[in-house]
């Protein structure tokens, strides 16, 4: 704790971009482009294998996917060692790049990788998470879902969804997959394209991981059980059940102002207990006799909260939380969390 | 009054050392400077990851992200002794006979002085290598413990198990003990004649710089406010015994530590750029320098213990004499 704060003060943090997605769902396509692109940034690649990546640049960087488990007897708190080794060698040369893209293979794990951002000192000290994006192939994602819980956890778990190859399926499936993302993840932003050609700037600098920023930017964060959301309305988890092949479900929570007294200890105590089921959590909080929103995150056991800014003239102060996850008993949370109210 | 004298460089030193007398400086982007009558420098690598003393005291070893092992004379000299293509080279030591080793991902290789090398897989990636006093013996930090491998003979490695990433690794100079630095704020060691586990642990931050004293006694070590020495000397080294804390201050953290090369004396570099010398016995304190813009991240003394040479994260490197 001492060193991350001693180190806080120097200089900027290095946004960090997570791209996961399945074999074959146009990751390379898209990493590709970020590579040899003109939009003005230079980016560090740590890649597990070079593979098809076309570009010679010093910046790339193959690396060992390595997971390590904390001695802290917390099943849950994972982290890649492999990327606290290559962050911290890449920092000690800053200046030569803008950021760093993280590509993890098909099968990866993405928790993991996040955590290692907010795990580890001297990596939390240097660098930031950005964002998690996902690519999946709208052609072979009913397929992926049923032979395989990493492709369902990577959508479960990102911030932006690039739902590629929709020009291989017709309206109709495209629908469907997007009915079945949504089911997993109600929160994500979803860009359907076709070879990877989405606007680098709905994937890179997102700030998802920025309390102030992550839930500004996206004015549609928690508001998936809106009534003029038109889009889909079978999204959440008493729908979800008629899915088979989607296991994490996601539990959205609104209410009024809340107790802080009594929401601090529960989302402790949720977090603790269930840690192990929940692959993220946001939500911006409306606190009894406080002036400012208060923005709350969390990946497993890892949460973190702060004042984002004064609540606007007219604005509702009511409180949202989403959790995805699994296993995760709706009717308990609804009822405690309500039970928080001031 | 200890006397500095600076010598500015531009980015992180990964270490400083004396080759022959004459303090060097080993910097990320992979330029070697020294200070022999004048500024010198010589390029072993497109980025320097890690650094080792050849026990002669005569050449620097160095692994870096071109995916070379390097070797570099304080004449200016460098070759490359080894090579992983298209791969960082991010462990290496220095052992009997001019042997070195060298991790690569999941690989630790020995190079012995005719050149030839010999690899060593393993299931996971190897962290740290480092050589025993004695023997041509080498260790491997890795995922749930450490591996022992004798590089000169045919046979099964020895495995020593604890849960955990471990990362460091260091043979204590006697070659009774291996201990580790890990994931986790804290040490690990095994004694290796019974395999006794021995758990170093209460840091508030990771452990990346450690130092034997004269002859072994204590391990001095980075990673909390003061330097935390632990000692060495009984049979069953620090077990049961707790560590002296050495130059403890309220806002900052020890970043590197150097002992001195005859008496107890540690030189504690923290994350302001101060530099303090303390004396083991009597906890007493000298400051060698007062503080720079960035922390210590390498120190190494002179053969004679007079002279102090020093790096810090954004490249303000010097000496500093304790003679004057």
């Amino acid at each position: 704790m001492a060193e991350a704060q001693t180190n806080a003060g120097n200089g900027t943090q290095i946004p960090v971009t997570v791209l996961t997605g399945y074999l074959g769902a146009g990751k390379t396509t898209l990493l590709n482009r970020i590579l040899s692109e003109n939009h003005g940034k230079r980016y560090a690649v740590i890649v597990n294998e070079f593979g098809e990546i076309g570009i010679d640049n010093d910046l790339i960087v193959e690396s060992d996917e390595e997971i390590y488990e904390m001695n802290n007897g917390c099943i849950c708190c994972t982290v890649r060692g492999d990327l606290i080794r290559t962050v911290e060698g890449l920092m000690r040369r800053p200046g030569r790049f803008d950021a760093i893209l993280v590509e993890t293979t098909g099968l990866a794990d993405p928790v993991p990788v996040a955590q290692t951002f907010f795990m580890d000192d001297d990596v939390r000290a240097k660098t930031r998470l950005d964002a998690v994006v996902a690519l999946v192939d709208a052609k072979h994602l009913p397929l992926r879902l049923k032979d395989s819980r990493e492709a369902e956890d990577q959508i479960a778990f990102a911030d932006v969804i690039v739902l590629n190859k929709t020009d291989l399926v017709t309206p109709e499936e495209l629908a469907k997959v997007e009915g079945l993302i949504r089911a997993i993840n109600p929160t994500a932003k979803i860009h359907k394209t076709s070879r990877s050609a989405v606007d680098l700037s709905a994937v890179l600098d997102r700030g998802a991981f920025d309390l102030k920023r992550a839930l500004e930017t996206d004015p549609h964060f928690l508001d998936a059980d809106d009534e003029h959301d038109h889009d889909h309305h079978d999204h959440d988890h008493h729908h979800a059940s008629d899915i088979h092949d989607v296991t994490v479900n996601s539990i959205s929570l609104r209410a009024g102002e809340m107790d802080p007294k009594k929401f601090f200890p529960w989302i402790e105590k949720i977090t603790q207990a269930e840690g192990p089921n929940i692959l993220r959590l946001k939500g911006i909080i409306a606190l009894k006799g406080d002036d400012e929103r208060y923005v709350v995150q969390g990946v497993h056991m890892i949460i973190e909260g702060d004042h984002q800014r004064p609540w606007k003239d007219g604005e509702k102060r009511e409180s949202r939380l989403v959790f995805i996850g699994r296993n995760l008993d709706a009717e308990r949370l609804k009822r405690t969390f309500e039970a928080c109210q001031a | 009054m200890p006397t500095v004298a600076p010598f500015d460089l531009a980015g992180h030193c990964v270490a400083a050392a004396f080759l022959d007398d004459i303090p060097h400086f080993a910097l990320a982007d992979g330029t070697i400077h020294r200070l022999d009558h004048g500024a010198k420098s010589v390029v072993a690598h497109d980025g320097l990851l890690c650094a080792a003393i050849t026990w002669d005291g005569m050449a620097l070893v160095t692994g870096g992200e071109d995916g070379k092992v390097a070797l570099t004379r304080p004449d200016g000299g460098t070759e490359t002794l080894a090579e992983v293509p298209r791969k960082w080279v991010t462990s290496v030591a220095t052992g009997p006979q001019g042997a070195v080793a060298y991790a690569s991902g999941r690989t630790a290789f020995v190079r012995f002085a005719d050149g030839k090398v010999k690899s060593f897989d393993h299931p996971r990636s190897v962290e740290g290598v480092a050589f025993a006093p004695k023997g041509m013996r080498i260790a491997v930090a890795r995922y749930n413990g450490a591996t022992l491998h004798f590089p000169a003979a045919e046979g099964k490695p020895a495995e020593l198990e604890w849960a955990g990433a471990h990362n460091g690794i260091t043979f204590s100079p006697d070659g009774n003990f291996l201990v580790t630095t890990m994931q986790e704020n804290a040490l690990h060691g095994w004694k290796l004649a019974d395999g006794k586990h021995m758990r170093m642990t209460g840091y508030p931050a990771k452990v990346k710089s450690w130092s034997w004293s004269a002859k072994g006694k204590w391990l001095a070590t980075s990673g909390a406010p003061a330097a935390i020495v632990w000692p060495f000397s009984a049979k069953d080294g620090p077990m049961g015994k707790a560590p002296v804390e050495l130059g403890t201050r309220g806002n900052t953290m020890v970043t590197s530590v150097a002992c001195h090369p005859r008496d107890e004396i540690v030189a504690i570099g923290y994350a302001d750029g101060m530099i303090l010398a303390g004396r083991i016995a009597d906890l007493k304190e000298v400051v060698l320098r007062r503080g720079g813009k960035s922390a210590v991240t390498s120190m190494a003394w002179d053969a004679a213990g007079i002279r102090l040479a020093f790096g810090s994260e954004e490249g303000e490197c010097g000496v500093v004499d304790i003679s004057a």
